[in-house]
């Protein structure tokens, strides 16, 4: 039915076989829409944020999105600025990847905003001292970034390709991609870091205060050190899925190994300045607040059990398995590494975000609980859904992968 | 923001949040006009 949008000299599965695939996400981007809709029409009163959490599951999954779509611009830096080929096999999945994360995590934004048709109000009455201000400013221009060089890939499709003006206007496009590529550089590195900074900044809120370098805390060098060492995996994760499931070769593995190495030079950087800024924090903010390290890990299911689960399950094992050639060439421990390294990164966002906003501060204050809606989750889960719809019709009707032909012969 | 905007002061916080954005957007829309043009240039050529 679709096969001459199909790209060419590869196999894909039957139209009916692929619209079987969509569905069950198609119902939950349903889902998803309704839980908009409804915190749209009747209001934020269809979660469970509150006065004390008014960052919540959307933030963590914001945050989380943002993070792993760093892999997008790491990539594009690699391949364009520092000019290296074996990465051109994967970049434009890095960049579907990229692109998919960025415009899930600005579409929670306008409904998480209460008001969205006020959303400009952040670009025209900026508060120029608030790294919220940068962040908004920064992934609003990454998107526009993300979306020029998503446009060549799309324009690459078998039957536009074939419309003389479009193929010329995609291959200037790609042209001058180096520009758009270190645009994107700059503007991840800043918000990445400004992320972090936002709650490095928060002296009021000990457990996410941090020392730092001038005006930029701990959190913000942190911060983009963790996402680009969690942003390639990302992508690895992402392409070894995509394999198994259309059970073909896609990338070879002379990439994978480089994206993976380097992820584990970046992971085990982090890993140590990690252990360094908790440390430092629990020996000199902690005591200045009048706490002690143990009472943020005292009440409610926040227990000593997320230091060693983000520090050691999360970090220092994936760490480990990407550095050892012998266990980062075995394809089960590179995907459990990826994964592992992932959750460590969303896990240290919700950390930052819900665990900082739970647990009391001052005497009199008490634990705090927060259970999301299903309108919360219904949401969250629908921008999933729509990623994977998305890399599913990318995958099918355009060129993703370059290689995939030379390495399925048919 | 503009610096016609009521809310608009001359100081390094404005300059340096709105210098990079404009600057951001100029590099975009710079990059974008010259695909756009190279495009049009192009097809004019073949057609002559």
């Amino acid at each position: 039915m679709d096969r001459e949008l199909l790209p060419e000299g590869v196999t894909r599965c039957s139209f009916g076989k692929f619209l079987l695939w969509l569905t069950p996400w198609i119902l939950i981007l349903a889902w998803g829409a309704v839980s908009a809709i409804l915190c749209l029409w009747k209001a934020l009163n269809q979660t469970n944020m509150s006065n004390i959490f008014a960052f919540a599951l959307w933030i963590v999954f914001d945050l989380g999105f943002i993070a792993l779509g760093a892999g997008a611009f790491f990539t594009g830096f690699l391949t364009y600025i520092v000019g290296k080929e074996e990465l051109k096999s994967i970049i434009n999945a890095a960049v579907i990847i990229g692109f998919i994360c960025y415009s899930s995590a600005l579409g929670i934004l306008a409904v998480d905003i209460g008001q969205p048709l006020r959303g400009w109000f952040i670009f025209w009455h900026a508060n120029v001292h608030s790294m919220l201000v940068e962040v908004s400013f920064c992934i609003t221009c990454y998107l526009i970034v993300l979306a020029i060089e998503f446009l060549p890939i799309i324009l690459e499709n078998r039957k536009l390709e074939q419309i003389r003006p479009l193929r010329i206007f995609g291959k200037n496009l790609h042209d001058i991609m180096p520009v758009f590529a270190a645009t994107g550089v700059f503007l991840s590195f800043f918000h990445q870091g400004s992320l972090g900074g936002m709650f490095g900044v928060m002296y009021a809120r000990p457990f996410a205060a941090r020392g730092g370098f001038y005006i930029w805390p701990w959190t913000f060098f942190l911060f983009i050190l963790s996402a680009i060492a969690a942003g390639p995996c990302f992508t690895i994760l992402i392409t070894k899925i995509t394999e198994k499931i259309t059970r073909k070769k896609l990338v070879p593995d002379s990439t994978v190994q480089f994206l993976a190495r380097l992820s584990g030079f970046l992971l085990s950087a982090y890993i140590i300045l990690k252990i360094l800024d908790t440390v430092v924090w629990a020996k000199t903010i902690v005591p200045k607040a009048g706490l002690r390290f143990f009472d943020f890990y005292r009440e409610g299911p926040y227990g000593l059990w997320m230091v060693v689960m983000e520090i050691i399950v999360c970090g220092i094992f994936p760490a480990l398995i990407l550095m050892i050639p012998r266990l980062r060439k075995d394809g089960r421990w590179l995907i459990a590494a990826c994964i592992l390294n992932c959750a460590g990164i969303i896990f240290n966002r919700f950390s930052f975000i819900v665990v900082t906003l739970a647990i009391p501060v001052m005497p009199f204050d008490r634990f705090w609980s927060y259970v999301p809606t299903w309108q919360e989750w219904g949401l969250a889960l629908g921008s999933i859904a729509y990623g994977v719809l998305l890399f599913s019709l990318a995958y099918r009707y355009l060129p993703v992968f370059p290689k995939e032909k030379e390495l399925n012969p048919a | 923001m503009l610096p016609i905007c009521f809310e608009w002061e001359w100081d390094i916080g404005h300059f340096i949040f709105f210098g990079f954005l404009y600057l951001i957007l100029l590099i975009v829309g710079s990059g974008l006009s010259w695909a756009t043009f190279k495009t049009i240039l192009q097809l004019l050529k073949k057609e002559e």
